[in-house]
């Protein structure tokens, strides 16, 4: 297993991680950061197997895909908060509840 | 290369009208519905130069930047994509005229609305014409953010909380597609559709590629079961944002899997196609069972959403036999919902300025007070019901011949229940629109524009019926649902 | 999506799922994830992707560095779509709220030294980060996302900006970035033929305009998404 295959590898497993925290808990903050652990998987997915080049400099896209990929995680992260931190102003829950519509 | 200044004038338009009008709505707030009215007549006038550009000279294919396919990205418009850039912008005018006067009593969020609905608009034009996998990417997070931002705008804990379950969905659903963006990108060293068409090939990386990102868009589209996210947040925005995520925001992830299944994965997905039309078909049972459950109008027509959508699933497992005549149906059914749905939450707006709130019981004769808006959810119903002459009518007929040629008896059961259950919840609503209320209640005044641009959009969904000899030219261009062809570049560099 | 639907669970969905339901999701999890890892063992060791055909045009993209060319020059539409989606993040949160009153007292000593201290040091790396770009690691958004912080700590040690700036002089910062890049992407179609395409002679001029623009306007999204809500 080369060094490439085990960082794509330890992508998954963050995917992995990340999948089910975001299923399973209930409070948004953990959601959110959950979110974030997936993102942080796929990025290192993308980035671990970008060494696989012959001639020794990694390639350089998969490095331009991740750099925008954070850029949106953080704009969505930060909308996610503000949006967690509204919906407790307004309902005094941090959880979602079952039924659809008000 | 010759410039073609048309084809590429008009692909830059339809992109950055509406970017522009989003910033300038932004930069001079006080001036957003003047700045976001213009913004959307001048995206209009775009959409339609290119369709007959489309028309006229073909597919047309633009190298970003001059460098061309691989290593750039492409833009490339077709006859689907066209069709579809036409259809937004429908129903981006109508919403566009309503909602100024939804908005009147609430200039700050007015204010909002427009940026956001703006730099929705360009996330829609910029998906639809995209044909590179990541570029995909970002429009549709792009779209999800603006999705969301929208929802939540009415500010309830309804809204907040259906736009954070959206949120989170549209996220999850975003990461998948990625993965499946680099498991290709790494298994085949490109991220042009056409430049992938022609290397992919049936392997673990394609097959766990196509897993993930039709799982992330199956999430996108609220398909049973990943429908769970979709009435809470499509009933508890706003009116005019309800209708553009109904008619449009869904249905651009609808686009990105077919786009997906007919230029990469359609070759291996036989047993996936099967699993996609039982989806559909207990979408189309679950949603209008539920539909028929609902007391209030709004969740009425999001589960009506729900339903409908299932029925662009079935088309998967026909059109492994029947081909380019089965995607033209569920196509004609693409447009005539996003009209119809269109219409219906208008004229939910409608009736919510008229009644404060939407209870269907309490309807209290609305036929009579506001003729207009109960004609336009009586045509809207028309066309989702399947009826003959709307555009509804044409896209379940195409699904249903095809059904009883290939002997697909299930598939047709359900298209005609789903048809009956349609017309049981939609003469439901016209039902109670006769009846008075228990308690009166002093009526709001309905704005004109409110009630016509539902009008104009129902009547759209009846006259699509009649315009099957101006939309399959048009959809036909390029021959979308064939395999595609080679990558060709426009002004690609020496 | 809380799927609360173990068989135990409180209905009223504000607990974690069951653990009837998680050993289930685990499992599947599990299996899903063996699926993917196959996929990603079943790829070749050495695949070149996109750096032989990066390679070959550096010498028509106006800087020296791969992944600064990638970003600004080879696929700079997906650069001006996602400084968009930074803005648009900025449009949602302010849409949703004012921003929370904060706390105006006096910061401690030891942050408003380190503000004092550490500030001016960032701006100075952050424009050191932006000029390099064009030879190494850095560029618009490291050098954005420093400024950032800058302006971050610059808020925690008690920096309140003057209320005449807050109005469309810090709107026209927010959106500069957006702005100069699209202006530039459209107003180089006479010039080179297609959105985007920056004649060879004058890229690295305009790639480094529209660098500084987009910084600017990076680090004023990152400090305003910090605050959480309209100013």
């Amino acid at each position: 297993m080369t060094q490439a295959t085990l960082y794509a590898l330890t992508g998954l497993g963050l995917v992995g991680l990340g999948l089910y925290a975001l299923i399973v808990r209930a409070h948004l903050l953990r959601k959110v950061l959950a979110f974030n652990v997936i993102g942080s998987g796929v990025f290192l997915v993308l980035i671990g197997l970008a060494r696989r080049t012959p001639a020794g400099a990694p390639d350089p896209v998969p490095q331009a895909m991740v750099l925008t990929g954070i850029v949106v995680a953080v704009a969505a992260t930060a909308l996610a908060v503000v949006l967690m931190l509204r919906l407790r102003a307004a309902t005094g829950r941090i959880t979602l509840d079952d039924s659809p519509g008000d | 290369m010759p410039l073609d200044t048309t084809g590429l004038g008009w692909t830059v338009a339809v992109i950055f009208a509406p970017l522009a009008g989003a910033l300038l709505g932004f930069l001079a707030p006080r001036r957003a519905v003047a700045v976001g009215l213009a913004a959307a007549t001048a995206t209009a006038i775009s959409a339609v130069g290119l369709a007959h550009a489309v028309l006229t000279q073909g597919p047309l294919r633009l190298a970003v930047g001059g460098w061309g396919a691989p290593l750039g990205i492409d833009l490339y418009a077709d006859g689907l994509s066209a069709t579809l850039l036409l259809m937004t912008a429908l129903v981006g005018l109508a919403v566009s005229a309503h909602a100024p006067a939804y908005f009147g009593d609430k200039p700050r969020q007015s204010a909002r609305f427009w940026p956001l609905w703006l730099f929705l608009w360009t996330a829609l034009n910029a998906l639809f014409l995209a044909a590179d996998l990541f570029n995909l990417y970002v429009t549709l997070e792009l779209l999800g953010l603006a999705a969301v931002a929208l929802t939540a705008l009415g500010g309830s804990g309804g809204a907040l909380t259906g736009a954070m379950r959206y949120l989170l969905v549209s996220l999850l659903g975003s990461l998948a597609y990625l993965l499946g963006v680099a498991l290709l990108y790494h298994a085949y060293g490109s991220l042009d559709l056409a430049v992938l068409s022609a290397l992919v090939a049936d392997s673990p990386a394609t097959r766990a590629a196509l897993g993930a990102m039709i799982a992330g868009l199956l999430l996108k589209t609220a398909l049973f079961p990943f429908h769970f996210w979709l009435p809470g947040a499509h009933a508890s925005a706003p009116a005019p944002v309800s209708a553009l995520l109904s008619a449009l925001v869904v249905k651009a992830s609808f686009y990105l899997l077919l786009r997906l299944w007919l230029g990469l994965f359609g070759g291996f997905g036989a047993p996936l196609a099967e699993l996609l039309g039982a989806l559909g078909a207990a979408a189309v049972l679950w949603g209008s069972v539920q539909a028929l459950r609902q007391p209030r109008l709004k969740l009425l027509i999001a589960y009506s959403t729900v339903a409908q959508l299932g029925y662009l699933f079935l088309a998967f497992p026909l059109a492994a036999v029947g081909g380019a005549a089965v995607w033209g149906g569920a196509l004609y059914l693409v447009l005539a919902h996003a009209l119809a749905k269109a219409a219906m939450f208008l004229t939910a707006g409608s009736l919510l300025r008229f009644g404060h709130h939407d209870r269907i019981a309490d309807l209290d004769r609305a036929v009579y007070r506001l003729p207009l808006t109960v004609t336009a959810f009586a045509l809207a119903g028309v066309s989702i019901m399947g009826l003959p002459p709307s555009g509804g009518f044409v896209g379940k007929w195409l699904l249903l011949e095809a059904a009883f040629h290939q002997g697909r008896w299930d598939l047709a059961l359900v298209m005609l229940l789903g048809g009956a259950l349609a017309a049981a919840y939609v003469f439901k609503v016209v039902g109670f629109a006769f009846t008075p209320a228990y308690a009166g209640h002093r009526a709001g005044s309905v704005p004109a524009a409110m009630e016509w641009s539902a009008l104009l959009l129902a009547v759209g969904a009846i006259l699509l019926g009649f315009a099957g000899p101006l939309v399959w030219p048009l959809l036909e261009v390029g021959a979308p649902f064939a395999a595609p062809p080679a990558p060709a570049t426009w002004q690609v560099r020496p | 999506m809380d799927r609360g639907s173990g068989g135990k669970v409180d209905r009223g969905g504000s607990q974690d799922a069951s653990l009837g339901f998680r050993l289930g999701l685990g499992v599947l999890l599990l299996a899903l994830l063996g699926g993917l890892g196959l996929a990603v063992l079943s790829l070749p060791a050495q695949a070149p992707g996109l750096a032989p055909a990066v390679g070959a045009r550096m010498a028509q993209s106006g800087v020296e560095h791969q992944v600064t060319a990638v970003l600004l020059n080879f696929r700079a539409y997906d650069t001006l779509l996602e400084l968009a989606v930074l803005l648009l993040a900025l449009l949602g949160v302010w849409s949703l709220a004012p921003a929370p009153r904060g706390d105006d007292s006096a910061p401690g000593p030891v942050l408003a030294t380190l503000g004092r201290l550490l500030a001016p040091l960032m701006i100075l790396m952050a424009g050191y980060l932006l000029w390099v770009g064009a030879q190494a690691p850095g560029g618009a958004f490291q050098a954005g996302a420093v400024l950032g912080a800058a302006g971050v700590l610059a808020r925690l040690s008690g920096c309140r900006l003057p209320v005449r700036l807050a109005g469309w002089p810090l709107r026209l910062t927010l959106v500069l970035g957006v702005l100069v890049f699209a202006v530039i992407g459209v107003g180089v179609i006479p010039l080179g033929g297609s959105l985007l395409a920056y004649p060879p002679a004058w890229a690295g001029g305009l790639i480094l305009v529209i660098e500084t623009a987009a910084t600017l306007s990076i680090a004023a999204l990152l400090t305003a998404l910090f605050l959480g809500g309209r100013p």
